[in-house]
């Protein structure tokens, strides 16, 4: 054992003064989209191996699984409609990395913005069906946004690890919400289920023409490019990334670190409340322990694949939709068991973050004569 | 061990690297270079960063493979394929900066970096026969002392016991004495000096520092621009023969002379009290006052409290008590603030401190003024066309070597990221420049721009605090001269009055 390990990081420093060809240029890029490609490669391949131990055949499986997401238009429908709120909490972990922040609790400020949602709607039962979406739309953000700006204002004030208040806070959004659906909200009329009363049918924002995705997929999408117009054309984007760069460099600027937090914690909470605002407006039209599927956590994964690129987060947001589109078709043509697709996500999950390790270090990117 | 290994040369070996060429791509980072080390000789290695010196030593301790040209070790041929190979022939590198670990006693340290260290320790016995080892050493350290509790000369002094431990022959020592005080670079070359006349030892030393070379090295050798600029023995060269094969032809910046009037007091600190990481009191009730037109130097051992009184002028570290008057209004290191009192600030470790490492030389330069017009358009769009102009006009006035403004400056040499934080700090109007060890490890041509700059702004009125731990730099420019010791003012006078001794008696705490 030697104590020389401090070394290959002042290799690095020498290196990129080198070969200003294509793949100086590109290398970047070209690794960005090699490099989650093949973990996600490398993952379908180790879920095909667990396939074949319950006797199926991979081949099978990956046939079924394109067939279920992207091989008919019902299928395409059903991807970009599990999509749209991936996409929405995705920009919840893509946006605070930015600031170098990790935070994981997508789901809980999906959780407070449907309450939040659906209280404004139960509330404005008397307005016009558009007053009323509105206001859900408002109160969903407001109410997800003020969620996750706790956890900023918890690592800003009191130096709480954000990505450990963040994930904890979903418990509590959950507690929230099984509190109320049970108790004070609770609709009489709900035996089995203990659910909220109704927004209402009007009040549902419904499907885009002529097809069976909802809105939700469009909020997203201009959710994601105005992420990225923010933070990669405005000042504040600019400050923002300054500060997740290097905050000693922030500070000699005097840049206001503590608001830039705030600000970026508000927009990916709101994000996440939208994600919210939607499943119950144009999916489930109340709140209830449904609302609890997941949709925060793969929002997760979606970023880090996306390696927090929030124009990334679309692709790859259909891509994760479409897997867990196909767990239908795979649980009747496989017989595979419910959870299998949760399996592959976990796999991903891994390969994703082990491949981190491989930036900068695959051979011929680096432009080597 | 490993079977097969060659066997050890006998005594200390000498290195001979022929014709070394090392190519990254189109870029070449050796040229053809030859490197003679006679056995039993102390060999300085020069040249400006960049120059290719740490790429020559890196070749020939396995951590590159060369393009082309071979390496003798004790004259014969070796191919040295990775540090382990190198470590087997006797060969030993010692960084600028520390390995050991800081937890851990200096005992631990030493027996950690055995490659045989076994499974159960036997402490007992370790520590004796490390007693004998250092017995025979001319350096004493405390051998039962944590890493964190000794002071950077010792460290240094570990490093080097280290490498003998591990009966290192041969020693590479990359600046070894940039983070010492002169006296303990003095003692620690000194005691490296007399195991080479002893014949106990080849050393091959990195620096940028003629008094080192002309004090303990043989014979030296210059590098420039990856290509063989010249070598000889010491004893034959003056400083300004060195410093002229190293720069070749390139012009230094003159530094204007010293003129204009002391103005109002523009900068003062009072009762200024401020904690380190840990909590422990670093800046203690310091006072000073520093006017329009005269550069303050405070000078003090790296450790004293000057770091954390530069992080709270410039709104890292948030003070306890005391209060910064800047112009005479209160100040807590705001950006209005910054701007409205024209701050500019050259912290010490330019990509650490002031720059964001991915992002490209471009946008570095425009931290100070991206929310304002023309870089924003309406106060909130980005204008990237202003960024790229102003950033080719700064790359041109400051010489800043890129090979595009779009390059991340992570990527840029020590000396060009400088120039990129003073173009941004001084390309405008200052008031008030605050500059911490602005010229740390980097190569001539920077230092005198560096300096230039300096002088230049105060010329122009500007109050300037100038933190540093190089005497002569503080010497050179300061009007007035104080000393730091455990976070204390303990000394103040003007730069006439005051010779190095007496400052750094204060240095010293005496």
């Amino acid at each position: 054992m030697t104590t020389d390990v401090a070394e290959p990081v002042e290799a690095v420093a020498i290196a990129p003064a080198a070969d200003p060809g294509f793949l100086q240029r590109y290398g970047g890029t070209i690794e960005y989209i090699l490099i989650p490609g093949a973990a996600l490669v490398g993952a379908l391949g180790v879920f095909g191996i667990f396939v074949a131990m319950f006797g199926k055949n991979p081949l099978d499986l990956y046939f079924y699984m394109y067939q279920g997401a992207f091989g008919t238009w019902f299928s395409w429908q059903n991807t970009l409609t599990r999509a749209a709120p991936l996409i929405l909490t995705a920009l919840c972990t893509a946006l605070p990395a930015q600031l170098g922040m990790v935070i994981i609790g997508g789901e809980g400020a999906l959780l407070i913005g449907a309450l939040s949602a659906t209280s404004a709607a139960l509330m404005l039962q008397w307005a016009s069906p558009l007053a009323v979406q509105l206001a859900m739309a408002c109160a969903g953000m407001a109410g997800g946004g003020l969620w996750i700006m706790l956890s900023g204002g918890l690592r800003q004030y009191r130096g709480v690890n954000e990505t450990i208040s963040s994930l904890l806070l979903v418990y509590i959004a959950l507690a929230i919400l099984n509190h109320l659906v049970e108790g004070p909200m609770r609709d009489p009329a709900s035996l089995n289920k203990p659910s909220t009363r109704e927004i209402g049918a009007a009040n549902m924002i419904g499907s885009i023409p002529g097809t069976d995705i909802h809105w939700g997929l469009v909020f997203g999408i201009i959710a994601a490019i105005a992420s990225y117009i923010l933070i990669y054309h405005t000042v504040f984007g600019f400050a923002a990334r300054v500060a997740g760069g290097n905050i000693r460099a922030a500070k000699i600027v005097g840049l206001g670190v503590g608001k830039l937090i705030l600000t970026i914690c508000f927009l990916a909470g709101a994000s996440a409340g939208l994600a919210g605002m939607v499943e119950v407006a144009a999916v489930q039209g109340r709140t209830n322990a449904n609302l609890a599927a997941g949709y925060g956590f793969t929002g997760i994964l979606v970023a880090f694949l996306a390696r927090q690129n929030p124009l990334a987060v679309i692709p790859v947001a259909i891509l994760l939709g479409g897997i867990s589109a196909s767990g239908g078709l795979l649980q009747r043509r496989l017989d595979l068991p419910d959870a299998s697709v949760l399996v592959l996500q976990g796999i991903i999950f891994l390969f994703v973050l082990a491949s981190d390790a491989l930036y900068g270090r695959i051979g011929f990117l680096k432009g080597k004569s | 061990m490993i079977i097969g290994e060659p066997p050890l040369p006998e005594g200390t070996p000498g290195i001979d690297a022929i014709a070394m060429t090392m190519r990254f791509g189109e870029f070449v980072a050796l040229d053809n270079v030859e490197l003679k080390v006679r056995p039993g000789s102390f060999h300085a290695l020069l040249g400006e960063n960049g120059a290719g010196k740490s790429t020559l030593v890196k070749c020939i301790m396995g951590y590159y493979h060369p393009t082309a040209g071979s390496i003798l070790v004790g004259g014969r041929e070796q191919a040295i394929a990775n540090p382990k190979d190198a470590h087997a022939l006797g060969l030993g590198m010692v960084y600028q900066h520390f390995t050991l670990v800081p937890a851990m006693t200096v005992a631990e340290n030493l027996v950690l970096a055995r490659d045989d260290v076994p499974a159960i320790v036997n402490w007992p016995r370790e520590k004796k026969e490390l007693e004998a080892f250092l017995a025979r050493m001319p350096f004493k350290v405390p051998l039962n002392a944590r890493v964190s509790d000794i002071s950077a000369g010792e460290r240094q002094k570990c490093e080097i016991l280290k490498q003998l431990y591990l009966k290192r022959r041969f020693l590479i020592l990359d600046e070894p004495t940039s983070v010492l005080t002169p006296a303990e670079a003095d003692e620690v070359l000194g005691m490296l000096r007399n195991m080479v006349v002893a014949g106990e030892l080849t050393i091959l030393m990195i620096t940028h520092k003629f008094r080192e070379v002309m004090a303990f090295a043989d014979d030296v050798t210059i590098l420039r621009r990856g290509k063989l600029a010249g070598h000889g023995r010491v004893a034959d060269l003056t400083p300004d023969d060195m410093a002229r094969t190293m720069i070749g032809a390139e012009e230094l910046t003159v530094q204007p002379a010293r003129i204009g009037e002391v103005t109002a007091t523009r900068l003062e600190l009072s009762k200024l009290n401020a904690l380190d990481d840990a909590g422990a009191v670093a800046v203690h009730d310091i006072s000073l006052t520093v006017r329009g037109g005269e550069i303050v130097g405070i000078a003090g051992v790296s450790g004293n409290g000057q770091r954390q009184l530069v992080e709270v002028l410039s709104g890292q570290r948030e003070a306890e008590s005391g209060e910064i008057r800047v112009a005479g209004d209160l100040y807590h290191a705001s950006r209005e603030e910054m701007r409205q009192h024209k701050m500019s600030l050259l912290p010490e470790e330019p990509l650490k401190n002031a720059c964001v490492g991915g992002m490209s030389v471009a946008d570095n330069i425009a931290f100070r003024e991206f929310d304002r017009a023309p870089f924003a358009s309406g106060g909130w769009w980005l204008n990237r066309a202003a960024f790229r102009t102003e950033a080719e006009r700064k790359i041109g006035l400051y010489k800043i070597k890129t090979r595009t403004p779009d390059t991340p400056i992570a990527a840029l040499s020590g000396g060009n990221v400088q120039r990129a934080v003073l173009a941004r700090e001084l390309g405008g109007d200052v008031e008030v420049l605050i500059a911490a060890n602005p010229c740390f490890g980097l190569d001539f041509a920077a230092v005198a721009q560096i300096h230039a700059e300096i002088m230049a702004a105060r010329n122009r009125g500007a109050a300037v605090l100038l933190v540093s731990e190089d005497l002569d730099e503080l010497l050179e420019l300061s009007d007035r001269l104080m000393v730091i010791f455990h976070g204390e003012l303990v000394y103040e006078a003007r730069a006439g009055e005051t010779n190095l001794t007496e400052i750094g008696r204060h240095m010293a705490g005496h």
